[in-house]
C-alpha cells in the first residue's frame, strides 16, 4: 500500500479506519452472541456427486437468457429446481480499483461501462457525488439537462429489460418494438454527446456539451410518440393469457423479504414497498416534478412487469415537465477549481493557460472528505461512495450496484420453480453483469 | 357380344372420366411423387423466407433483402451455406442415432403429404388422375400413424446428443407430442362422423356436397388447430427448442445439413398440418360458391383452379402459423401439459359425445346432409353450426383465460423441497467452528 493513501480524515463519520483503510460493515451478531455466517455454497465437485434422479445443469455463463455472463448451477428434479447456486465474476473488470488511479473526470468513462444500459445516468450520478465532494452548486440548466438525461436513460434501460424479458418468455415481437424506440433515444443521445452507449456525458461541475439546436424539438416529438409504443406492447402482453400465466405468482418476494434482502428499485416496489430515491431522497430537484411511484401488491414477476411499464409512462411525464421548464443560461458552473478556462483565453492569457494546464494534467482537487450519493437507477438504488484524501484521485471509489443486491435473492426466488421459470425470474430482476462484477 | 365387351373395355381404358389404371397409373404416380416432392421442398425453402419477411413486417423491419431481387434468392444462399458448413460430431454423442435422428424426423414429415388431395382430378387420355400421390382408403389414419413417428427423431436427437439441454428438449417434445396427439385424433373423429369416411378425398367431396366443416365443427376445428400447433412444435408450443431456456433444445449439438434437416422437417410438418386443416375443415381444394368447378365432369382448367384454391387456403394457414409465432409468448411445460390433458382432452371427449348425439338426432329427424333450406342454406350444416356456436360460448365463458393457464401451479412447497434436497447430496452439513 502506498503511503499516499494513509491519511487522517477529520470530518464526519469517516469511511476510513485508523490505518486509512475503508471501514468494513460490522458482522451481524445474533442475540446469543454467535456470529452468523451464510452457509458456504457447495463446491462444484461435491454438488456433482448427486444421488438419485437429480440432474445438475449449468445455466451460463454462455447462455442466451442469462443476460450476460451470469452462471447458475441448477440442481433439477425433472424440471423442478431444487437448488440454485449463482456464480458471478466472469465480467470482473476492477472498475473501483481503476477509479483509484484516475482523476475524477477520468472516472466518468468507467461509469459508462459498469451498468452499460444506464450509462448516462451513471455519469450524472458520479458527477453528483463528485460535486458533493467538491462542494459545487450546478447551474439550473445543468440540473434540468441532467434530469432529462437520467429519465432518457431509465427509458433505455426499461426498454431493454422489456424486450429481453419478452424474448425470454418467448414473445419476440415486442423486443423489436422496444428496441426501435430505444434507437430513437440513442439518436437523441448521439446528437447531444456524440456517443450512444458509452456517453461520458458529464463533467464535474457541468456537462460535456450543451444540447444542440433543435434537440428539444426532437425530444418533444419522442415524448409525444413514445407512449403509443408502450400502449401497443401493453395491449400485446398485459392481458395475454400466456403472458399472465407465465408471470403471475412467479418468484414472489413479500415486502418483508424484499426489504430484508436489500432489494431496491422496481423489484422492491413490486413487492409493495413504496420507496423511490427520486421521491424520498430527492436530487436534481425531483421533488418539484409531478410523478407517481407505481407500487405492486404481490411481488411477483407480473407486478415487476407492471411497475416497469408504468415507470416508462411516468418517465415520459417527467421528461415533458423538464422539457417545458428548461431554463437558458450556462451549463457549466463557474467554479474555477473544476471548470476549464475558455480555449481563446487559454491560448492568449498566461494565467488561464497555466490554469488549463494544471486542470488537465493534474486534475481538480477536492477537499478532504467523503461523499455518498444515491440515485434511483432503473435497476434500483445506485450509490456512488467516494473518499478524497485531498489529491486529484479518489482514495476509494465504491459502487452500490442495485443489480448485485437484487440478484442475491435469486436463489430464494427460483427454488421450487421450473427451469422455464428460472429464466423468467432472472429476467425480472433486470441484471446487468457489468454492474454486478464491476 | 364379345366384340361389344372388348369395345367397352377399350372405351373404358381411354375414358378420361374414369380412374386411370395399369401402367399409366404407375407412371403418373412416379411423376406425381417427383412433382410433389419438388414443389414441397421449394415451398419449404420459400417458407423460411416468408417467415423472415412476415416477422419483419410484424416487427417493423425490412427482413432479408440483399440476396437477389428483394431477397428472393435468400433460401438458396441459406441452403448452400448449410451444405458448406462443417459437420460436427460431439465426442460423447452416440453416433448411429445421432446421425439417424434428423433422418427420422425428416422422412415422416415429408411422406405425410402423400395422402392429401391437392386439386380436382385431372382427366387425361389414359383416364382420370387423382391429384394426390396415394388416395389411401385409410387416409387420415395414415397421417396420424406417420405424424407420430416424427417424435422419434426429436427424442433420439435429444438423447443421442448426450447434452443435458438437448435431453430436456427431447423429453419435453415426447411428452408434448404424445399428449396432443390424443386431442388431435379425437377432434378429427367428429369430422369422420360427418363425412362417414376416413379417406381424405371423400372427406373433401362430402364437404363439397354439404358445406365446409369448419362451421358445423367449430370447436373440433379449434381443437385441431391448437393440437396442430403443438404437434409441429411451433410457438406458443415451441418448448422442445425454446431458445431462451434450452439454447436450441434437441438440436443444440447439430450443425450443417443435419441441423437444416430438422428445420425442413418443421416447415414440412407445418405445411402438412396447414394442408390438413384445409382438407378437413375448409373444403380441401373446393372453390367456395362455385359448384361447377367442384364437381364432375372434370376438366384440366378445373384442376388448375382448384389447385390454386388449395394453395391459397394452405398458404393462409401457413401465414396463421407465422402470425401466431410472432405474436404470442411461450407456454411453460406444466401449463402445456395441463392444457393438453385437463382442458383439451375433456373438451374433445365431451364434444365428440355431443356431436355424435347431434348427428344421431338429425338423422332421426330425417334431415339429409344435402338438404338445403330455401334451396340455398344447407340445413344440416346450419343446425350443427348453431349448436357449435352455443357450445363455443359455453366453453369460452366457463373456461376463461385465467383458468385455462394455471399460474405457477408447479411450484414445490418448502417442506417437499427440503426432502428433495436431503435426498440429493451426500454432502455433510457444515460444521460450526470447524
Amino acid at each position: 500500500m502506498s503511503t499516499k493513501r494513509t491519511v487522517d480524515v477529520a470530518i464526519g463519520t469517516s469511511g476510513l479506519d485508523e490505518q486509512g483503510r475503508p471501514r468494513r460493515a460490522p458482522l451481524t451478531v445474533n442475540e446469543g452472541g454467535t456470529v452468523t455466517t451464510l452457509e458456504p455454497p457447495p463446491a462444484l465437485e461435491d454438488a456433482l456427486e448427486l444421488e438419485g434422479e437429480h440432474m445438475l445443469i449449468n445455466l451460463g455463463p454462455q447462455h442466451p437468457a442469462t443476460h450476460g455472463v451470469l452462471r447458475l448451477v441448477l440442481e433439477l428434479d425433472g424440471e423442478t429446481v431444487v437448488r440454485c447456486i449463482p456464480h458471478i465474476g466472469y465480467l470482473h473488470c476492477g472498475f473501483e480499483k481503476i477509479g483509484e488511479y484516475r482523476q475524477y473526470n477520468q472516472v466518468i468513462p468507467w461509469t459508462d461501462r459498469e451498468d452499460y444500459l444506464n450509462s448516462i445516468g451513471n455519469n450524472v450520478a458520479f458527477a453528483l457525488g463528485a460535486e458533493r465532494l467538491f462542494g459545487i452548486e450546478i447551474t439550473p440548466r445543468c440540473t434540468v439537462l441532467r434530469l432529462i438525461a437520467m429519465e432518457l436513460s431509465r427509458i433505455i434501460s426499461h426498454l431493454v429489460w422489456l424486450g429481453t424479458t419478452c424474448i425470454d418468455i418467448g414473445a419476440f415481437t415486442p423486443f423489436l418494438w422496444a428496441f426501435e424506440q430505444r434507437e430513437r433515444v440513442y439518436e437523441l443521445l448521439e446528437r447531444w454527446v456524440g456517443a450512444r452507449l458509452t456517453t461520458s456525458a458529464t463533467r464535474v461541475g457541468g456537462m460535456a456539451a450543451d444540447i444542440p439546436a433543435g434537440w428539444m424539438d426532437q425530444l418533444q416529438h419522442f415524448i409525444k410518440t413514445f407512449p403509443k409504443t408502450v400502449d401497443e406492447i401493453d395491449r400485446v402482453l398485459t392481458t395475454n393469457g400466456i403472458w399472465v400465466g407465465r408471470t403471475v405468482g412467479l418468484g414472489v418476494m413479500s415486502a418483508d423479504e424484499a426489504v430484508n434482502y436489500g432489494l431496491s428499485g422496481p423489484m422492491l416496489r413490486a413487492s409493495g414497498v413504496a420507496f423511490d430515491v427520486r421521491r424520498d431522497f430527492p436530487y436534481l430537484d425531483y421533488e418539484t416534478y409531478d410523478f407517481e411511484v407505481p407500487v405492486g401488491t404481490h411481488g411477483d414477476v407480473y407486478d415487476r412487469y407492471l411497475v416497469r411499464m408504468e415507470e416508462l409512462r411516468q418517465s415520459t411525464r417527467i421528461l415533458a415537465q423538464a422539457a417545458a421548464r428548461l431554463p437558458d443560461g450556462p451549463v457549466d458552473s463557474d467554479d474555477h477549481r473544476v471548470v476549464l478556462p475558455p480555449k481563446s483565453k487559454a491560448m492568449s492569457d498566461m494565467e488561464s493557460m497555466i490554469h488549463h494546464f494544471k486542470q488537465v494534467m493534474e486534475g481538480p482537487r477536492p477537499p478532504l472528505g467523503e461523499s455518498y450519493v444515491a440515485v434511483e437507477s432503473p435497476k434500483g438504488e445506485k450509490g456512488y461512495y467516494m473518499v478524497s484524501d485531498g489529491t486529484a484521485k479518489p482514495v476509494r471509489w465504491r459502487i452500490r450496484p442495485p443489480s448485485f443486491v437484487n440478484l442475491s435473492a435469486i436463489g430464494k426466488m427460483v427454488e421450487g420453480h421450473l427451469l422455464s421459470d428460472v429464466i423468467a425470474i432472472n429476467a425480472s430482476i433486470d441484471i446487468v453483469m457489468g454492474e454486478i462484477d464491476r | 357380344m364379345n366384340m361389344c365387351a372388348a369395345l367397352m373395355l377399350f372405351q373404358h381404358a381411354y375414358d378420361p372420366q374414369a380412374p386411370v389404371h395399369g401402367a399409366p397409373w404407375l407412371w403418373f404416380s412416379i411423376i406425381k411423387i417427383l412433382v410433389v416432392f419438388t414443389v414441397l421442398m421449394v415451398t419449404i425453402a420459400y417458407l423460411t423466407l416468408a417467415e423472415r419477411k412476415i416477422s419483419a413486417w410484424i416487427q417493423d423491419r425490412h427482413g432479408p433483402n440483399r440476396v437477389g431481387p428483394r431477397g428472393l434468392a435468400q433460401p438458396l444462399a441459406d441452403g448452400l451455406k448449410n451444405i458448406m458448413k462443417e459437420e460436427t460430431y460431439p465426442s460423447a454423442a452416440y453416433s448411429p442415432l445421432f446421425i439417424l435422428a434428423p433422418v427420422m424426423s425428416f422422412i415422416p414429415a415429408l411422406i405425410t403429404f402423400a395422402v392429401i388431395p391437392f386439386a380436382a382430378p385431372l382427366p387425361t387420355r389414359w383416364g382420370l388422375v387423382d391429384m394426390s400421390i396415394a388416395d389411401l382408403p385409410v387416409g387420415f389414419l395414415y397421417i396420424l400413424a406417420i405424424a407420430s413417428l416424427g417424435v422419434y427423431g426429436i427424442v433420439l436427437a435429444g438423447w443421442s446428443s448426450n447434452n443435458k439441454y438437448a435431453l430436456l428438449g427431447g423429453l419435453r417434445s415426447s411428452a408434448q407430442m404424445v399428449s396432443y396427439e390424443v386431442s388431435m385424433g379425437l377432434a378429427v373423429v367428429s369430422v369422420l362422423l360427418l363425412s362417414g369416411n376416413v379417406s381424405l378425398s371423400s372427406i373433401v367431396s362430402s364437404q363439397v356436397k354439404t358445406g365446409w366443416y369448419f362451421f358445423p365443427l367449430l370447436i373440433g376445428f379449434f381443437l385441431f388447430l391448437v393440437a396442430a400447433f403443438a404437434e409441429t412444435n411451433r410457438l406458443p408450443f415451441d418448448l422442445p427448442e425454446a431458445e431462451s431456456e434450452l439454447i436450441a433444445g434437441y438440436h443444440t449439438e447439430y450443425s450443417s445439413m443435419k441441423f437444416s434437416m430438422f428445420f425442413i422437417a418443421e416447415y414440412s410438418n407445418m405445411t402438412t398440418a396447414s394442408a390438413l386443416l384445409t382438407t378437413l375443415f375448409f373444403g380441401g381444394w373446393a372453390v367456395p360458391f362455385w359448384t361447377t368447378v367442384n364437381t364432375a365432369p372434370w376438366h384440366w382448367w378445373k384442376t388448375v383452379i382448384t389447385l390454386v384454391c388449395f394453395m391459397l387456403k394452405t398458404g393462409f394457414f401457413l401465414f396463421l402459423y407465422m402470425w401466431i409465432r410472432w405474436t404470442l409468448p411461450r407456454f411453460r411445460y406444466d401449463q402445456l401439459m395441463s392444457v393438453g390433458w385437463k382442458v383439451m382432452l375433456p373438451i374433445a371427449l365431451a364434444y365428440l359425445v355431443v356431436m355424435a348425439g347431434a348427428v344421431l338426432a338429425l338423422d332421426a329427424a330425417g334431415i339429409a346432409p344435402t338438404a338445403r333450406l330455401g334451396g340455398f342454406l344447407p340445413t344440416y350444416w346450419t343446425l350443427l353450426g348453431v349448436l357449435n356456436i352455443v357450445l363455443a360460448v359455453l366453453v369460452f365463458v366457463v373456461l376463461d383465460r385465467g383458468r385455462l393457464v394455471s399460474p405457477a401451479s408447479a411450484r414445490v412447497g418448502p417442506v417437499e423441497l427440503a426432502e428433495l434436497r436431503a435426498m440429493s447430496t451426500r454432502r455433510p452439513a457444515p460444521v460450526q467452528g470447524d
